[in-house]
């Protein structure tokens, strides 16, 4: 770099020709919204009036004490949970087996990402129309001496969620797969090749070897799939609209019936701040247990 | 040696099975597309009798297919283009120039990839609703690049840093302007990391739902995961014809992903190692 002192104008030239438009675009979109939305929950704005009036933590104390949102709140983190982790021990070993020198390995990664071309409203679509028919079909004429797929999964409060991590492992997994592929590929044949002759077993190598180096890979899918779980909207309405009774209902969800259909935008506002609070602590919290892993493996 | 390949043919043979499971439901929707109703209803999972196009001929003028494709190109292009255009414009200043300043903007574009949309839709409404930018393709345009915004400038400002100075300071001092170097030089030089960026954006905006659902609220201005949902509720049991709306809407990214399939699997790697 050419060092000089430039003068402020100069920088600030530089900076808005290069960085301007986007900066500007930034701050409006996302910066604004969100301050303006912390202050939104300090209100009983109804979304339509002109008028509202700061009314404290009021919004808050409300939400806490709403039932609702605490079962919407359970019912994601289950939710997220159940999905990260199938989602990743199903891509981890997809990934594991096409990278082991199978014939047709492209076509199969490619066709297990494939899911993922499908946006969230269209595969709910399908999956609807899978576990309500399709499947209900199969248990009735195949299988009838099992109850378990006689009756419709989406309509049973229990099973119901099951189908929406179902659905969603079924999308994600074959993302996932293509991130732990590349971590795959990432370890060192040498290595490999000298446990080999010193006679380590396949599920030694595995251990001791091949899932110490993908670390990284692991961080970034956990992230990704937290990441995603937590704000996940479409899949959700077109699968289940949050049924049977809301017991699918997830926070995304939640928020956006408070704010646009009940018109209770201060508590709407108030709960997706909640969210954010969670989203932000566990990703710092998965940064911090990731960068120490790495550093012990 | 024989154990070895009885061993990989097991696995073959399992991932072929997990693969037809994984598929199936795609080739359902296909196969059931060509049905009428009465068909469908009789068994969900025989062939079709005939190849019967009735149903896409239907869903295509119900659906309004070409206004919802032709708004999805447009949002989907458009935004694309403008995040990639500014977000490399933006990471290389913000590398280039260690300025103090600098060092801020970055960090409050990094620290703002973790808010959740849920956390910006409902003041960011309010905010554009008030100067009367919603309803329309272009606002909503406006919208994904701010969204799209961070990602992009945290993508492309880990791979400008690898890039080493010389050659920006041999061609600036041949006289070739800041502007020059960077069309010219630097931004040449990112196309695997612009792949990557077009690649992610273009999978979420074709597809996003929520964003446009409340921005856009005229059936003449929906993209096509919009006008697919109100096709699907209008005719949640008319199984054939919706599952040729939903052949239809899927398809144009599927031939898109068999001719890039190589690329767009290397831009997701690629990004996902940032």
């Amino acid at each position: 770099m050419i060092h000089r002192e430039e003068r402020f104008f100069d920088k600030l030239k530089a900076y808005l020709v290069f960085g301007g438009p986007l900066t500007f675009i930034f701050f409006t979109v996302i910066i604004c919204s969100f301050i303006f939305g912390i202050y939104l929950t300090f209100t009983n704005w109804d979304g339509i009036s002109r008028a509202y009036n700061f009314i404290g933590i009021k919004n808050y104390i409300t939400l806490f004490h709403t039932k609702a949102f605490w079962t919407s709140f359970t019912v994601t983190l289950k939710y997220v949970f159940a999905m990260a982790i199938l989602t990743n021990v199903i891509a981890f070993f997809l990934a594991y087996i096409l990278t082991s020198g199978l014939k047709g390995e492209n076509f199969f990664r490619a066709g297990f990402f494939s899911s993922n071309l499908i946006g969230g409203i269209v595969l709910g679509i399908i999956w609807n129309f899978i576990f309500s028919v399709v499947l209900v079909y199969i248990g009735k004429n195949f299988f009838s001496f099992i109850p378990f797929l006689s009756k419709s999964w989406l309509g049973d409060p229990e099973k119901a969620l099951w189908a929406l991590v179902f659905t969603t492992v079924w999308q994600y997994s074959g993302y996932m797969m293509i991130i732990y592929i590349a971590g795959f590929l990432s370890v060192p044949k040498e290595l490999l090749e000298a446990a080999s002759i010193d006679g380590a077993s396949n599920f030694v190598k595995l251990k001791n070897i091949i899932i110490p180096f993908m670390v990284p890979s692991f961080v970034v899918c956990f992230f990704l799939s937290f990441g995603r779980g937590f704000i996940v909207y479409d899949i959700n309405l077109s699968l289940t609209t949050g049924g049977p009774y809301h017991s699918t209902e997830l926070i995304s969800m939640y928020v956006y019936e408070k704010a646009f259909l009940a018109q209770q935008y201060g508590i709407g506002q108030a709960s997706a701040f909640f969210l954010f609070i969670i989203v932000f602590i566990v990703a710092i919290s998965q940064v911090y247990f990731g960068k120490k892993l790495e550093i012990e493996a | 040696m024989r154990k070895k390949r009885i061993n990989i043919y097991l696995k073959l043979l399992a991932i072929s099975i997990v693969f037809i499971l994984y598929i199936s439901p795609l080739l359902l929707v296909l196969l059931n597309s060509f049905k009428t109703t009465k068909e469908f209803l009789l068994s969900p999972l025989s062939l079709p009798e005939k190849l019967n196009f009735q149903n896409y001929i239907e869903a295509f003028t119900k659906m309004n297919f070409i206004s919802g494709f032709t708004n999805t190109v447009i949002v989907t292009v458009l935004s694309t283009l403008f995040i990639v255009l500014f977000s490399s414009m933006t990471a290389y200043i913000l590398v280039r120039r260690s300025w103090r300043f600098n060092r801020y903007i970055f960090f409050i574009m990094v620290g703002s990839m973790l808010i959740p949309f849920q956390a910006i839709m409902i003041p960011m409404l309010r905010i554009f609703g008030a100067i009367k930018m919603t309803n329309s393709i272009w606002a909503l345009i406006y919208l994904y690049i701010g969204f799209g915004a961070s990602l992009a400038v945290f993508i492309y400002h880990g791979f400008i840093k690898s890039i080493p100075i010389e050659l920006e300071e041999a061609a600036m001092i041949d006289g070739a302007s800041r502007i020059q170097v960077f069309f010219h030089i630097v931004f040449p030089l990112l196309k695997p990391t612009t792949i990557t960026i077009v690649v992610l954006d273009m999978l979420w905006i074709w597809n996003d739902f929520l964003l446009p659902n409340l921005v856009l609220l005229r059936p003449s201005q929906m993209t096509l995961p919009l006008s697919t949902y109100r096709f699907y509720l209008t005719y949640t049991v008319d199984y054939g014809l919706l599952m040729a709306g939903l052949v239809m809407t899927v398809a144009p990214l599927i031939l898109i992903y068999l001719f890039l399939q190589r690329y767009i699997i290397k831009g997701i790697i690629q990004g996902s190692i940032k």
